[in-house]
């Protein structure tokens, strides 16, 4: 078989390939002699074919059979073999190949060959990827390498050490005494190395960390006066070609043992103060005209940031920074911003000094300057600056790229929020987000937004106002047309009747607005969301609006059959409340009382619970395991009937527990005739309810003590039931059970089910939790709802089911010993 | 810490590329193509540091050949910047003016 071609031959044939597909063709062709050849076992060209893989490796095909070759490559003599062979099998294998471990052996056998080129490839190999089992078998030659004195092995082995620390790290102790004598060198690239091995090990241990920054009495090999002797030299000596970059000696090493100071000196008062003066000599002379300059002196004021250093300093590296943002080079600029980014939580007024530069920036063509710029003005606004952020931020809004504006929007709205001057500057500006950038708003500022506009409650006219001047040109803004079809429909009689205090009034009337909103339902643009945030604003209207109320019926019952099924679900129960509950309906639409924000849970899910879709939001509950289906809509409207009607309550933050649901719950049936701010300040403690309920009576006026009953008592479980009824309603009795355990083992998912004769209807909420614990010292509580409007007397069959000492139990019983009170 | 090393031209082909972590073969020539991409589109006014996915390339264009080194979070990009320029004047000695064919044909080479 004729000899393979050389590496070039190949090389210039692909490069004439024109298309992919040609390229394609003549890598098999090539892979396939490859793959011949090497099944012959030729030694002469294997060195050849692989160097060709290699080569097809890089441009992207694969080459996974050559592993076996490079192998044995490395095993041979001959040195230009062994080169490929180490090459190749860095560059193809790793720790998840198998065949790995057979190198093993031929390292070894390398690292302590004659020649110091072999010597330090199989170190290259080793440091580059080295398996922890390679590792720990060759540590200690490394170690031994380490310690020779001559300088090209010597730093080769000392990043072979950082891989091996890195991936065992347990064997840092073992490189620990070679270390001493490292930094005696004078060889920079075993310098360098040794001090990458410092910082690497000082990273990983803490132990190490203090180790070395220990003072030791008797030598002077303490590290960090030893470090700052070089550094002091790198800069005092005059230029030696050597090492030269641009007219600075040896940069990278600078760097590099600025880095491992860096370390070194944090949260260490001792070490930040044995820097101080090589740190501000540094700073100083350091030139600035050249990039390499600027490189150093950032390593520098990096350092300085993160160390315990004076104060005289730290000014020192602000204006170091500052310098660089005045420069032309974009690259300095990003560097800078980053930095400051870093630094303006600690030394926030010297940032503020460069404030009007870096407002600048936001002006700069380049995308990570501006992102940067955007950042740090954010970080940057305070109360007496804000307002004049803003308006370069809203500015900056109008013109960035689109990636930007969400990010961009949601910090408006966090910097306003924190620093408004004025509730109505406040508006103005979220209005302006909103027209600029509406689309882009996340959806969680839509809840945000509204618990604001509620809370200031003399703007409403204003906001109203503006906001329907916002729709009228363009409603297809999401966030934006939300917000105000919310508006309308809380505030809409505000807004036709003309009062506003702080702009000229409008004249706008009920067939406009109506107009506006129907317009929104019926576009193309509106989302589903959106539109059933419409629906509920014509609803709302209803009785706000005096001579248009036909029109709404008319336009509500269309869409009763609409495809979307959330809006129709909403249109037939706002039919249901025209025709049926009609006499409901003020006190169901009234207007929403202030809500309280929560800012600790997060974003707070404002669920839209005016009166009519409270019954919606309780279909959704899960019955808990209730024999009768818990609360449909109309039951529930039934259990309420004849009575003052439901009054909504303000929607709390709603972690999704059921002390929450069960304040919904016990909230509306609360407020039998109490004003509307009652429940604020339940709403503030949703965990202690349930200790509510069994403290506190339900309603406002209770019947006068209902004894309470013993309803089942066996094999150490006891089960207590207390009544309570209110005069307002007699056909509705709450049970709330108490179930305690005497017995020394817990009883785990314990379940409670009762059913009741037909003429009762039973609503059984959400238990406290599922686990009784022994001797009495806790209890369950759950509360049961009984409807009885035929008052005839209560009876009850109950079921219970649980797991105490290993074993399911279940038990039936009937409770008949209701008190006459409970039912009369 | 260096994640990779690259020298792509300005067609999208690889001179050179090195992986100091593993990545795998096909995600390669992904991650090259598009890391051509968001050099290419760049003017020569603009920073030379790209953040891209969670690591920054710095990239430096010399002729018709990109150098673009992937780093993380805890390197000094300047001194990386610098690196790459010490490095293709180191290019520049061996071959005595180097090309981008010479960076081509001797692969192995400046491999090691």
């Amino acid at each position: 078989m004729p000899a393979p071609i050389r590496l070039r031959e190949l090389i210039r044939t692909i490069r004439t390939a024109r298309t992919q597909a040609e390229e394609r063709e003549m890598i098999q062709k090539e892979c396939a002699a490859i793959r011949s050849s090497f099944r012959e076992e030729d030694n002469t060209y294997r060195c050849r074919n692989v160097a060709k893989l290699l080569y097809m490796h890089m441009l992207g095909y694969p080459a996974h059979f050559g592993q076996l070759e490079c192998l044995k490559l490395i095993a041979s003599q001959k040195f230009t073999d062994k080169r490929i062979g180490y090459l190749g099998a860095m560059l193809l294998l790793d720790e998840r190949q198998d065949v790995h471990l057979l190198m093993t052996n031929c390292i070894k056998n390398d690292l302590n060959h004659s020649t110091q080129y072999v010597q330090g490839l199989a170190l290259c190999t080793l440091g580059c990827m080295g398996s922890s089992e390679m590792c720990r078998d060759l540590a200690g030659e490394v170690e031994k390498l380490l310690k020779t004195s001559n300088s090209y092995l010597r730093k080769k082995a000392a990043l072979c050490a950082v891989h091996v620390i890195r991936k065992v790290p347990e064997l840092m102790e073992m490189f620990l005494p070679a270390t001493k004598n490292l930094l005696n060198e004078k060889n920079h690239g075993v310098l360098h190395t040794s001090v990458v091995l410092l910082t690497e090990m000082c990273e990983r241990s803490p132990d190490m960390l203090a180790h070395f920054r220990k003072v030791r009495q008797l030598s002077s090999s303490q590290l960090v006066p030893q470090l700052v002797r070089i550094l002091k030299n790198l800069i005092m000596s005059g230029y030696s070609p050597e090492h030269d970059v641009s007219g600075i000696s040896d940069p990278f090493l600078q760097v590099r043992i600025l880095r491992l100071l860096r370390i070194l000196g944090r949260n260490d008062d001792d070490s930040s103060e044995a820097m101080n003066d090589i740190l501000a000599q540094v700073a100083t002379n350091t030139e600035t005209s050249k990039n390499v300059g600027n490189a150093i002196l950032y390593e520098t004021v990096l350092t300085i940031m993160d160390i315990k250093s004076e104060s005289g300093l730290r000014v020192l590296a602000i204006n170091i920074l500052g310098r660089f943002l005045l420069n032309n080079d974009k690259n300095i600029r990003y560097v800078a911003l980053t930095s400051l980014l870093k630094t303006v939580q600690t030394d926030h007024n010297a940032v503020q000094r460069h404030r009007s530069t870096i407002v600048d920036c936001l002006k700069d063509l380049d995308v990570s300057i501006k992102r940067r710029a955007m950042e740090l003005s954010f970080a940057l606004v305070n109360g007496n600056n804000v307002r004049g952020m803003m308006k370069e931020l809203l500015y900056f809004l109008d013109s960035c790229e689109p990636e930007f504006k969400a990010d961009c929007a949601s910090g408006i709205f966090l910097a306003a929020e924190k620093y408004a001057p004025s509730k109505r500057w406040h508006i103005d500006t979220i209005m302006r987000v909103l027209t600029t950038a509406g689309s882009y708003v996340r959806d969680d500022a839509v809840p945000n937004l509204i618990q604001l506009i509620t809370n200031s409650v003399e703007m409403h006219a204003y906001t109203v106002q503006r906001l329907y001047k916002a729709i009228l040109g363009d409603y297809s803004q999401q966030p934006l047309v939300q917000v105000a079809s919310w508006c309308i429909g809380e505030y809409g009689d505000l807004l036709v009747s003309g009062q506003c205090e702080e702009e000229e009034p409008i004249q706008v009337t009920e067939d406009e607005v109506l107009d506006i909103l129907e317009s929104v339902l019926i576009s193309n643009m509106s989302a589903s969301v959106t539109r059933g945030y419409a629906l509920t604003a014509i609803m709302k209207l209803s009785t706000r609006f005096t001579c248009t109320v036909n029109r709404i019926k008319k336009v509500v019952s269309i869409y009763g059959s609409s495809i979307d099924v959330e809006l129709q679900q909403r249109a037939v129960e706002y039919n249901a409340l025209f025709k049926k509950y009609d006499h409901m309906r003020p006190a169901l639409l009234e207007r929403m009382p202030v809500m309280e924000k929560v800012t600790t849970n997060g974003p707070t899910e404002i669920v839209q619970t005016n009166g009519e879709t409270e019954p919606a939001v309780l279909e959704t509950k899960p019955p808990p395991s209730g024999l009768q289906p818990a609360s449909q809509a109309n039951d529930l409207l039934d259990l309420l009937g004849g009575n003052d009607p439901v009054i909504p309550t303000a929607p709390s933050s709603k972690p999704a527990s059921a002390g929450g649901e069960l304040l919904d719950l016990l909230g509306d049936l609360n407020l039998t005739g109490s004003p509307v701010s009652a429940p604020a300040p339940q709403i503030t403690q949703p965990p202690f309810l349930l200790d509510g309920l069994t403290s506190q009576p339900l309603f406002n006026d209770v019947a006068a003590g209902i004894p309470s009953i013993t309803a089942y008592n066996k094999n150490g479980l006891k089960i207590d039931f207390t009544f309570e009824r209110s005069n307002t309603n007699p056909s509705v009795t709450v049970i709330t059970i108490q179930a305690s355990n005497s017995t020394e083992l817990d009883m785990t998912d314990f379940v409670f089910q009762a059913a009741v004769p037909k003429t009762f209807q039973l609503q059984l909420l959400s238990p406290s939790s599922s686990v009784i614990p022994a001797f009495n010292s806790g209890t369950i509580t759950q509360v049961i709802k009984v409807l009885n409007p035929q008052k005839q007397q209560l009876r009850m069959r109950i079921k219970l089911t649980y797991n105490h000492k290993g074993s399911a139990m279940q038990d039936l019983a009937e409770v008949n010993n209701f008190p006459p009170q409970s039912w009369q | 810490m260096i994640k990779f090393f690259l020298m792509v031209n300005k067609q999208g082909q690889t001179r050179l590329s090195r992986y100091y972590e593993h990545v795998e073969i096909n995600k390669r020539t992904i991650l090259e193509a598009e890391v051509i991409k968001n050099c290419l589109s760049r003017s020569k006014d603009q920073c030379s540091f790209i953040e891209y996915k969670d690591f920054k390339l710095v990239y430096r264009q010399y002729a018709a050949l990109f150098v673009v080194v992937g780093i993380d979070q805890t390197e000094n990009e300047m001194a990386v910047y610098e690196l790459i320029h010490n490095f293709v004047e180191v290019l520049d000695k061996y071959f005595s003016r180097v090309s981008e064919l010479d960076v081509s044909f001797s692969v192995s080479e400046i491999h090691l």
